[in-house]
C-alpha cells in the first residue's frame, strides 16, 4: 500500500483539486498525483479523484465539457478494470455527463447556490465508500453549489433503489433531488459521486471528520 | 459542398422543473402581464456547417445535439436547418 497513488484530475476550472491533495496526504498518508485533463495515461495511478469546481466554466451544462477530454475518454478502461473512482460535487456532474452514473444534475430548485453542512443518511455502503456499521448511520459533511438537484426518471431510480446503488440521502433535501439523492455508485460499486464534499470534512479544526471514511476507502482493491 | 445555417433549440423535458423559468413567471407576473399560463426557459444554438447535402449535415447535428448540446436525461431538442 505505500505506493498506492491517487490521481486528482485537475481541468481548466478545478478548484477543489488542492483540497482533496491535502485531505489525502495530509490528513490520511495516502500519496496523490495531479493528473491534467489532457493526459489520458492513468498507468501509475490506482485509484482517481474528480474534485469539485467548474470545469471548463460550466459552460454549455455542468460536467458537459469535461466529458470530451482525453483523461475521460480513458476513463472507461480504469473502470472496467474495476479501479476506484470518486466523483465530488462537479466530479460526480461530469460521471453524469459522461454515462458512468445514471441520472443528471441541474439547477438548485430554489435556484440558490447552497453552500452549507447538511446531515445525510447512509443508505447503502455498496462498494465499501461509507460505513454504516450494519445499521443506518447519520454523517455531515459540507455541500457547496448551484446545480446539485439530482433527477433522474422513475424507472432509473427504481433501479437505483432495488440495486442499493443510492449511497446517500439528505435528511432536509436543500436542493429538490429527486428522492433525496446526495450521492450514488454504479453497478460494480467501484465509481461513486455524490454532492457533498468529503474532503472538506477531514479534521475536527475545520468542523468535523465525516469525509474521512470515504477518502480512506479510496485504498480498498 | 454546401453550407447551412442550423438553429438548435434545447428545452427542459416537460417532467423536469424549471426553477428559472418560474422565477421569470413570477417577475412576468409582477410585471403586470396577465394570462401567463406557463414560462420554461431553454437555449437557442446557432451553428453555420459545411457539408455534402442536407442528409449529411442533419446527421451530423443529430449526433452534435445528442452528444453535446443536449442532456437527453432533462433536455429535449429540435432544430431547424436553412440552406444558404
Amino acid at each position: 500500500m505505500d505506493n498506492f497513488t491517487v490521481g486528482i484530475v485537475v481541468f481548466p476550472g478545478s478548484n477543489c483539486d488542492r483540497d482533496v491533495s491535502w485531505a489525502l496526504e495530509g490528513c490520511l498518508d495516502i500519496k496523490t498525483k495531479y493528473l491534467w485533463h489532457e493526459s489520458s495515461d492513468l498507468s501509475d495511478v490506482d485509484a482517481i479523484v474528480l474534485p469539485g469546481g467548474f470545469s471548463y466554466g460550466d459552460y454549455l451544462r455542468c460536467g458537459a465539457i469535461a466529458r470530451f477530454s482525453p483523461l475521460i475518454n480513458a476513463l472507461d478502461d480504469f473502470v472496467k478494470s474495476g479501479k476506484r473512482v470518486l466523483g465530488i460535487c462537479n466530479g460526480f456532474q461530469i460521471l453524469t455527463e459522461s454515462g458512468f452514473l445514471p441520472g443528471a444534475l441541474t439547477a438548485n430548485k430554489n435556484l440558490n447556490f447552497i453552500c452549507d453542512d447538511v446531515e445525510l443518511d447512509i443508505v447503502s455502503s455498496k462498494g465499501g465508500w461509507f460505513n454504516d456499521g450494519g445499521e443506518k448511520q447519520t454523517i455531515k459533511l459540507p455541500i457547496a453549489h448551484g446545480e446539485g438537484r439530482y433527477h433522474c426518471d422513475s424507472d432509473t431510480l427504481k433501479k437505483l433503489v432495488d440495486n442499493e446503488l443510492i449511497s446517500l440521502r439528505y435528511k432536509n433535501n436543500p436542493n429538490g433531488s429527486s428522492f433525496d439523492i446526495a450521492g450514488i455508485t454504479n453497478e460494480k460499486g467501484n465509481v461513486l459521486g455524490l454532492m457533498p464534499h468529503p474532503e472538506r470534512a477531514c479534521d475536527e479544526t475545520i468542523g468535523g471528520t465525516d469525509g474521512l471514511f470515504t477518502l480512506k476507502s479510496l485504498i480498498l482493491e | 459542398m454546401d453550407q447551412f445555417a442550423v438553429k438548435v433549440f434545447v428545452r427542459l423535458r416537460p417532467s423536469v422543473l424549471d426553477p428559472a423559468g418560474e422565477a421569470t413567471k413570477s417577475a412576468s407576473i409582477k410585471l403586470g402581464a396577465e394570462g401567463i399560463k406557463s414560462l420554461r426557459i431553454g437555449k437557442m444554438i446557432e451553428v453555420k456547417i459545411e457539408g455534402n447535402g442536407e442528409n449529411e449535415v442533419r446527421e451530423k447535428i443529430d449526433l452534435l445535439c445528442d452528444r453535446l448540446f443536449a442532456n437527453t436525461v432533462i433536455e429535449d431538442y429540435e432544430y431547424s436547418l436553412e440552406k444558404l
